[in-house]
């Protein structure tokens, strides 16, 4: 044929461009996670979660094993309960863990941080986290600064 | 007064009949189904389209990564913060520059050579003496025009994308000095697959269909003369430009917007 040339550039092309996509998918993006296997939902209740967003990571030690899928306000408590999918593969958090959320540097973004406890009675899929800590609100804490320092040594 | 009325009529009826010819067109072509015959001719268009437009893509891709690297590094090493450089880069790219800038590189290389071509054709009379001899030059110009153009410009999106993440990396990274693993997980961490990606990938679907449209539509409905088919050649770059940016902020406030 006389166009093969340019039809076999055409297909480079096209395949440049789903190599193109597929790096996107793989090295820019979460995709990784996105396609990933199984996983369990834990529930916490906080009083408060600050910056805390759907797909923030859940760290235990510093490792993430798992995402925030969801949270929402509890209607009875008024209090945000936060929805965890841990990996299924750490499926071994006992009823006493706990969860804080803390905050990656002073300013990073918040994360939920999974202390494991040691009972036996292991926590299963839509399981409830009691030991909660809430968010650090920074705002909150210089606004105590202010108001706890001694007066009058100005 | 009277005049600057009958003009302002004058003016609405002919938009009115270009947006109803241009309307006209598309439905024609798109409704032919390409057969397997068409599909060398789609592949030749995909090569004079997408392949040509190659290196202009590239190259301005990897020029724009290296200078959102630059600027960003520069900026944001001011908070201490060169860590968000990835993130920074990525999602500009991601969701803005890579859709939007390709394709209005896409509008200038490959938009106004469809134009003109097409426009050549008819008026050397190609396009009439094609039907003379009962050949659709629907089916044979326009609808793989049309589908080379739908087809190479998420590729060429893409490829500017990937590219100029490329330069900001050999910026930012090699050059500049940024942790090159904060960089490629902190871009992980922020760049979503469905929402960015995906959306960016529509993005530049749907200013692949438009770009292509008009380039298609100026060119079929072009004067016959060579002032015609310059000013249709202009009107292409014109107003497929403003089609783009036009169309890239009504996507991204549905997309992006507080509205979902």
């Amino acid at each position: 044929m006389r166009s093969s040339g340019s039809q076999i550039l055409v297909g480079l092309f096209m395949l440049a461009g789903f190599a193109a996509l597929v790096m996107l998918g793989y090295k820019v993006s979460n995709f990784q996670e996105f396609a990933r296997q199984d996983t369990y939902t834990l529930i916490a209740n906080f009083t408060n979660i600050g910056g805390l967003k759907v797909r923030s990571p859940v760290k235990v030690g510093g490792v993430v094993v798992g995402r925030v899928s969801n949270i929402e306000l509890d209607n009875r408590s008024l209090t945000p309960v936060v929805y965890m999918a841990i990996a299924a593969e750490y499926d071994q958090f006992s009823s006493e863990s706990s969860a804080a959320i803390q905050t990656s540097g002073l300013l990073g973004e918040q994360f939920i941080s999974l202390t494991p406890g040691g009972d036996e009675v292991i926590l299963e899929d839509g399981d409830e986290i009691e030991d909660t800590q809430s968010a650090l609100v920074l705002e909150d804490l210089i606004g105590q600064f202010l108001f706890n320092r001694p007066s009058g040594n100005n | 007064m009277n005049d600057a009325i009958a003009r302002l009529g004058a003016g609405t009826l002919t938009f009115l009949a270009t947006l109803g010819r241009s309307g006209h067109l598309l439905i024609r072509s798109l409704l032919l189904i390409p057969g397997w015959r068409d599909l060398a001719r789609i592949s030749l268009q995909i090569f004079s389209v997408g392949v040509k437009s190659l290196v202009i893509i590239v190259v301005a891709g990897f020029f724009i990564g290296m200078v959102l690297g630059l600027q960003g590094y520069t900026n944001l090493v001011r908070f201490g913060a060169e860590a968000a450089l990835g993130p920074f880069v990525a999602l500009s790219l991601v969701r803005e520059l890579g859709p939007v800038v390709s394709a209005l590189l896409f509008a200038g290389r490959a938009g106004s050579s469809l134009t003109a071509e097409i426009g050549l054709m008819k008026a050397t009379e190609q396009l009439a003496g094609m039907e003379l001899m009962a050949v659709d030059p629907l089916r044979r110009i326009v609808t793989p025009r049309f589908w080379a153009g739908f087809i190479s410009m998420p590729l060429l999106a893409a490829i500017f994308t990937a590219v100029g993440i490329i330069g900001a990396y050999l910026v930012g990274v090699s050059w500049l000095g940024v942790d090159g693993g904060s960089f490629w997980s902190g871009m992980q961490d922020s760049v979503d697959f469905q929402k960015d990606i995906l959306n960016g990938v529509v993005k530049s679907l749907v200013f692949g269909f438009v770009v292509t449209w008009i380039a298609v539509f100026r060119g079929y409905d072009t004067l016959p003369t060579s002032e015609g088919i310059s000013r249709s050649t202009t009107q292409t770059v014109v107003h497929s430009s403003l089609a783009v940016l036009g169309l890239d902020f009504i996507l991204t406030a549905l997309m992006f917007g507080e509205l979902n």
